[in-house]
């Protein structure tokens, strides 16, 4: 049977792909945001999921307006890097499982929830800057990705509530594939930043810090804040935080389990405009 | 009935709802555009000939041509769609959102390294309304 055996929570800031692109990984400021991904990458070099669903959003590369969807599930054997309007990252390519997909849909959606099913789509850095985070730079990823992909560009976004319960059904879904499969569920985005307007710039590191103590000690109660909150303390952008909930809801402790095990923890400002966190909790078994 | 809206109440900030995607539609599809290298070729070459393909107003072709993001933002863009004719200019992001801020590249850069821009005195309209009259929403607060 397939398991999930941790969640892992990371910014997905474009320049942190860069920074890794272009060899500047060790010049002074990005340095410091560096060396607190390696205990990440350790821990994760010592427990290599097979597949990591991958919950991020989409920054107008993979949708347009044309369509919106609020969740979306990648459905495909591969996804290719996007071309942002900078040429596309020199990164591999995603590589999916299309049979768990098949499932994941199906269980979700008789599970209520109205997912969009999508093939063919690039993936944005959205997706490929947490892969880099938790991977490096090697020749082909070392697991295959399903992409989860909601919609916190266009307002009303899901609320919290509506992600934590998301991440509930994916548990089951995957709970119930008959395969063994070592499961890992990634929330990314956030941490605080705003990229508009003239409030630009804005960080809330107590804020931040607070959050990341309601993921591990109390969900339900972060996933119950209303999203003005988000914006108002954590940036119009920081509202991107709602899919960490869709990772932690597929714990095991909302599921009548135990406690997750936190494992690691960093938080740096900044990458580029955005406060950089990072959090890893290993599921109770 | 109307709709809740608290987020009209943040200064320096324009929440991308559905009222603002519908103004925008024509502005941000054309900026989705330069997503293809092909396209950013042939705006560079001719930028009023390109935006002219657009059922854009006249005030957002001039908010493109005057890279000028806070207006487009006011006018229905979405900063994820903007940024692309920034990437199209060559300007990362730093570059592109100090543009519509207080500060220039380097002061913003020096800002982020030291904390970001507090959100002490940024939560609401009127702590910008108080501090000044007509200049409240050019004069946010850039120390941390």
């Amino acid at each position: 049977m397939a398991k999930i055996t941790a969640s892992v929570y990371t910014s997905h800031v474009p320049a942190i792909g860069v920074a890794m692109d272009l060899g500047k990984t060790d010049e002074p400021y990005y340095a410091p945001l560096f060396a607190g991904y390696e205990a990440g990458r350790e821990w994760m070099a010592e427990n290599p999921p097979d597949v990591v669903i991958l919950v991020f959003n989409d920054h107008a590369n993979a949708f347009s307006l044309e369509m919106v969807p609020t969740f979306a599930l990648g459905m495909s054997a591969s996804y290719e890097p996007a071309d942002e309007g900078w040429g596309a990252r020199p990164v591999p390519t995603v590589e999916g499982h299309p049979k768990l997909s098949a499932h994941i849909a199906h269980s979700v959606i008789r599970d209520d929830f109205d997912l969009t099913l999508v093939n063919d789509i690039p993936v944005d850095h959205g997706c490929t800057v947490p892969l880099s985070i938790m991977f490096g730079q090697p020749e082909v990823w070392p697991c295959k990705v399903i992409p989860v992909i909601v919609n916190v560009v266009q307002y009303p976004i899901p609320s919290g509530k509506r992600c934590l319960e998301l991440g509930k059904a994916i548990r089951r879904a995957v709970e119930s594939f008959d395969e063994d499969l070592d499961v890992q569920i990634w929330g990314t985005g956030g941490m605080s930043h705003q990229l508009q307007g003239q409030r630009a710039g804005l960080i809330n590191e107590p804020w931040d810090r607070a959050f990341m103590d309601r993921m591990i000690a109390d969900p339900e109660l972060q996933a119950a804040m209303d999203h003005v909150d988000y914006v108002r303390e954590a940036g119009s952008e920081g509202i991107e935080l709602v899919m960490w909930l869709v990772a932690r809801g597929a714990m095991a402790d909302l599921a009548d389990g135990g406690e997750p095990v936190e494992v690691h923890r960093h938080y740096h400002v900044p990458a580029s405009n955005t406060a950089a966190g990072q959090l890893i909790l290993e599921d109770s078994r | 009935m109307g709709l809740d809206k608290a987020y009209l109440d943040i200064p320096g900030t324009t929440m991308f709802d559905t009222d603002q995607a519908a103004k925008g539609y024509h502005l941000n599809q054309f900026a989705m555009s330069l997503m293809k290298a092909e396209n950013r070729e042939r705006f560079k070459a001719d930028e009023n000939g390109y935006l002219d393909e657009w059922a854009m107003t006249d005030d957002q072709k001039q908010g493109v041509r005057d890279r000028d993001f806070n207006r487009l933002l006011s006018l229905g863009g979405n900063i994820y769609f903007l940024a692309k004719i920034g990437a199209t200019d060559g300007k990362n992001y730093v570059q592109i959102v100090s543009s519509m801020t207080e500060n220039d590249e380097h002061a913003h850069k020096e800002m982020m390294i030291n904390g970001g821009r507090s959100p002490e005195g940024n939560r609401y309209l009127h702590e910008w309304a108080d501090e000044n009259t007509d200049e409240a929403t050019n004069e946010s607060k850039g120390d941390n």
